[in-house]
């Protein structure tokens, strides 16, 4: 059993739901108890998409575990098919439903329906989302153009121009919908061809047309790096390793595709704002921000380049809950000096931001309550998202656009430099002090704006709902048995700006337990400034 | 159907009523951790169950950033599902980190769901076993929020029946009142005045606002349900001597008025010092709800099945709203605790229970009606179809019972048609 407070990604079931509601023409009948269809919620609502997602639930109910829920099932498919007449059908279980193994793939087969009926074997007590995802695309590819795979040894024969198919954009995925036109964009700037989008926009006729294409660009790898594989075994096309976010990413891409089509590597930079907005020198006080990057592996090993090369951050600290993804983590990870975090334990995340304390938390929509909790700027990069997170405005995190938001979206949560240095300098004005929110996010707390924050505390923004423990992390209290603050040291700790202060908290109780310091004074503060000094 | 349409009589005790068994567009009763985690302020709630319902509660209330979430899954995976006795090992083990991480915690819910009901792991055992370890400082109860045994708010049911046992006894057969069900602060407040201005009391609510003020109940407790989804807390309340007090449910003026009077009533207050102690705030409110009949009378509105709050909702906005009624969908239609409401709805409404959702989607495409009240998988599909819908689920999250909430509750649907009439793109 594990304990989760919150979870990175849903049940395999999701994985394959998305695929589904990406395309057309497909349906998909999932044997799941009533209430599992709070599913459609996450594409109605979340997504906002005005169409009910092309599922049938069979919702059985405790009384039905008595009777044939193999029968129940089977009404469900036929019924399914007589209402929606897809081009073809996915069956599966929901996780509650592989407990009572009911074999949903065994029974459509015996309904003999006209169409292809793919069957989904997805383990719900060891898989996820992603690889829900990834299975069910892969098994409709191989459904749909499996019979029309070439013979071994047939040389493809190359169009007048280039062709490739997209692959990986899904239903609730993070900015799918704007970052396939930024990457048509940069396609169609060196002459080639869309072929199929898949599976967002993809009819299953569609699908059987993936081979006329002369490579695959894999936006999603998550998604898609499977079924691009088998493309690649059975058409003998090639896939694009490089994903498009960021920058010197977008440019890598430029040359791989350029590279698989057989033409000279363009782009358009004009609209490219980025380099521009990093170098001039209003950005200069974000060098060296301390910041700590989780989410899925294509986003986190993105957003750690962009981090580094084209912010001039410090990555303090990188993970991902993708395990698909292990090795890939591990080794950008390495090339920026950081240990890898690869979990899917909220709690575990948590713990290392507490101890990491970096200034910028780079993460999920789960990311966001742990930096709520400990009070440090976030910006969200990765799936698992909310509503907010499907806007109406385009928004990409690929190609050049992408760069541009990219440098919007995560300077904004962070202290402006002006408010910054004026926070260093007068700790005790009435409107503008550690207790408030940086002022240009607007709501700065109430009781704080007229009374000087005489506690100091760790900077804790927003209201709490409940008696929350102590803001000392679990770490800080263990090393504080031992260790006490002088008086005056914890004074001078809070004119330590305190975006920093934690960290400072934390060197200086390293240095002082190191060196067999019982209490901190403002000389120990001050040595172990110049010890760890950045 | 139409058999219904030609039964003359008053009201819809005896109606008909479609059932249908198809696929089911509602909640679980997990849900109702939704809200019950904000009422009790010192519980948490660890659903035992898959990954599916830990993604089910986090998509529900995800949106909300917590420092401290009161609400998390032990979910179940390949090596629980290998062998019991090792499943409740686990549990401990995932309870205790829990109660360490969270000392504050004062009373702890393990919620069955599909996957644990469905092998069987024994949670009232579980919560047995953890509570002689945890207590005196935490209280661990269990219920069932699965979707194969609840729907939506059945959640929140039989989470107050696993409460009801550990009621203190009434010492004596003292005289209380016991409000079942759980309400907004404001309005539990409300009503406070007004019985205390009945001369009734004292007056307690079930759920308490805080896990270790329980309620007392014994022969003397007389209790309202202020829902209409509470039939097992009813139950239970019942074998421990309580006494329901049959009344209609406090939606709207009459609703409220009949509620309030109910009460009253078995207390042996004058009708003189009844309509004392309702008349103003009645008034002031049938004048606040006659404002918005004007943009809802004559309007027809369709129910979908969710809450088991359809039926009162239908009554007030048929008597007070001169709404048309088409079709009153209900998950589960208890005709005991509605029997006061049934004998209100206007004769001939077309009452459902159950539901196969493509058939229900056809016939409210079919009648075309004016608000089709629905949940929220359904909501945006309907509205790209032209139709004007109310979402459900606000109806539970939203102050709406008593007096002064009467003309909030019209105002719900009267705002989606005004935003229809608005919007000029």
């Amino acid at each position: 059993m594990q304990l989760a407070l919150w979870t990175y990604e849903g049940p395999p079931h999701i994985g394959a739901m998305r695929v589904a509601t990406a395309m057309d023409g497909v349906h998909y009948v999932l044997h799941a108890p009533q209430g599992d269809t709070y599913a459609d919620l996450l594409f109605t609502m979340i997504e906002r998409r005005a169409k009910r997602p092309p599922v049938t639930y069979t919702t059985f109910q405790a009384r039905d575990l008595g009777g044939d829920t193999a029968n129940l099932f089977r009404e469900s498919v036929l019924d399914a098919y007589e209402r929606f007449r897809p081009q073809a059908m996915l069956v599966g279980a929901s996780c509650t439903a592989e407990l009572i193994q009911d074999d949903p793939g065994g029974l459509a087969k015996t309904l003999g329906l006209p169409i292809p009926v793919v069957p989904l074997e997805l383990p719900a007590y060891q898989r996820k989302e992603n690889w829900g995802a990834s299975e069910t695309f892969y098994q409709l590819v191989r459904a749909c153009a499996g019979p029309h795979v070439p013979k071994p040894g047939t040389v493809r024969a190359k169009g007048a121009t280039p062709r490739c198919n997209i692959l990986g954009p899904t239903a609730l995925g993070f900015r799918h919908r704007d970052d396939v036109p930024e990457v048509e964009r940069l396609l169609a700037a060196l002459g080639i061809e869309t072929h199929v989008i898949a599976p967002m926009g993809a009819t299953p006729a569609d699908l059987a047309t993936l081979g006329e294409a002369d490579f695959n660009v894999v936006l999603y790898p998550e998604v898609a790096g499977q079924a691009a594989a088998w493309l690649r075994r059975s058409f003998g096309q090639p896939c694009t390793t490089v994903v498009p976010i960021g920058v010197g990413a977008t440019r890598d891409f430029v040359q791989e595709v350029a590279k698989l089509a057989g033409v000279p590597a363009t782009t358009a930079e004009g609209a490219l704002r980025l380099p521009w907005y990093s170098r001039s020198v209003d950005s200069t006080y974000l060098t060296g921000k301390r910041v700590f990057i989780f989410g899925d592996a294509t986003h986190a090993i993105a957003a750690a380049r962009v981090a580094q090369e084209e912010m001039g951050f410090n990555v303090v600290g990188l993970g991902s809950y993708s395990r698909e993804f292990g090795r890939e983590i591990r080794a950008a990870a390495a090339l920026h000096g950081v240990e890898p975090l690869i979990t899917d334990d909220y709690l575990e995340v948590e713990a290392q931001i507490a101890s990491l304390q970096p200034e910028l938390v780079l993460g999920t929509q789960m990311e966001r309550h742990v930096a709520k909790r400990l009070g440090i700027p976030c910006t969200v990069i990765s799936a698992p998202v909310h509503v907010q997170d499907f806007p109406a405005r385009h928004s990409p995190q690929m190609g050049i656009e992408g760069a541009n938001v990219l440098f919007d979206t995560w300077v904004h949560p962070l202290m402006m430099g002006l408010e910054e240095h004026l926070l260093g300098m007068f700790r005790e004005d009435f409107e503008f002090n550690d207790g408030v929110q940086p002022s240009h996010l607007g709501h700065g707390s109430k009781k704080d704006l007229g009374a000087p924050s005489q506690s100091g505390r760790e900077a804790a923004p927003a209201a709490q709902p409940m008696p929350v423990p102590a803001a000392e992390t679990p770490h800080s209290a263990a090393g504080a048995l031992s260790l006490s603050w002088g008086h005056d040291a914890e004074k001078e700790l809070k004119k330590i700006p305190f975006f920093v202060r934690g960290k400072a908290r934390r060197n200086t109780e390293r240095f002082a337990q190191e060196r067999g310091i019982g209490t901190i004074t403002i000389e120990t503060l001050y040595d172990a400034k110049a010890h760890f000094s950045r | 159907m139409s058999a219904a349409a030609a039964l003359p009589q008053i009201g819809c005790a005896d109606a008909p009523v479609l059932r249908e068994r198809g696929q089911r567009e509602v909640f679980c009763g997990l849900t109702g951790i939704v809200w019950l985690h904000r009422k009790i302020q010192d519980a948490f709630f660890l659903v035992v169950g898959s990954r599916t319902c830990a993604h089910l509660l986090q998509s529900a209330a995800g949106v909300m950033i917590f420092a401290e979430p009161r609400f998390a899954t032990a979910i179940i995976d390949e090596r629980d599902l290998a062998g019991l006795a090792d499943c409740n090992a686990e549990l401990d083990r995932v309870v205790t980190r829990l109660l360490e991480r969270r000392p504050d915690i004062r009373m702890l819910f393990l919620v069955g769901s599909c996957p644990s009901e469905v092998i069987k792991l024994d949670l009232s055992r579980a919560a047995q076993r953890l509570s002689q370890r945890f207590l005196p400082q935490v209280r661990v109860l269990n219920y069932s929020g699965s979707g194969i045994e609840t729907t939506f708010t059945q959640g929140e049911d039989a989470c107050l029946a696993s409460l009801v046992p550990e009621m203190p006894a009434e010492p004596g057969a003292a005289r209380s009142l016991l409000v079942v069900g759980a309400l907004a602060e404001v309005v539990e407040d409300q009503f406070l005045r007004i019985f205390a201005a009945l001369g009734v009391g004292p007056v307690r609510f079930l759920p308490s606002r805080r896990a270790a003020e329980l309620p007392a109940v014994g022969p003397g407790t007389r209790f309202l349900l202020a829902q209409p989804f509470l039939g097992d807390t009813a139950r239970a309340l019942e074998a421990r001597g309580a006494t329901r007090i049959a009344a209609p449910f406090p939606l709207g003026v009459e609703g409220t008025t009949a509620w309030l009077t109910a009460a009253a009533e078995v207390w042996g207050t004058p009708p003189a010092r009844i309509a004392e102690a309702t008349s103003s705030a009645a008034t002031r409110a049938s004048a606040a709800v006659g404002r918005i009949r004007e943009r809802l009378a004559g309007k027809s509105i369709f129910f979908f099945p969710d809450s088991q709050l359809e039926v009162p909702l239908a009554r007030f906005l048929s008597r007070e709203l001169g709404m048309r009624l088409t079709e009153v969908g209900t998950p589960y239609l208890h005709r005991q605790h509605l029997a006061e409401e049934l004998a209100l709805l206007p004769e001939g409404t077309m009452l459902s229970e159950g539901q196969h959702v493509d058939r229900q989607l056809d016939r409210c495409r079919a009648l075309r009606p004016d608000i089709t009240v629905c949940g929220l998988g359904l909501a945006n599909p309907l509205e790209a179809e032209g139709l004007t819908t109310k979402w459900s689920i606000e109806l539970v999250f939203t102050p709406i019972q008593g007096y002064d909430q009467a003309a909030d509750l019209a105002e719900l649907f009267a705002r989606p048609l005004l935003r229809r009439a608005k919007l000029a793109v």
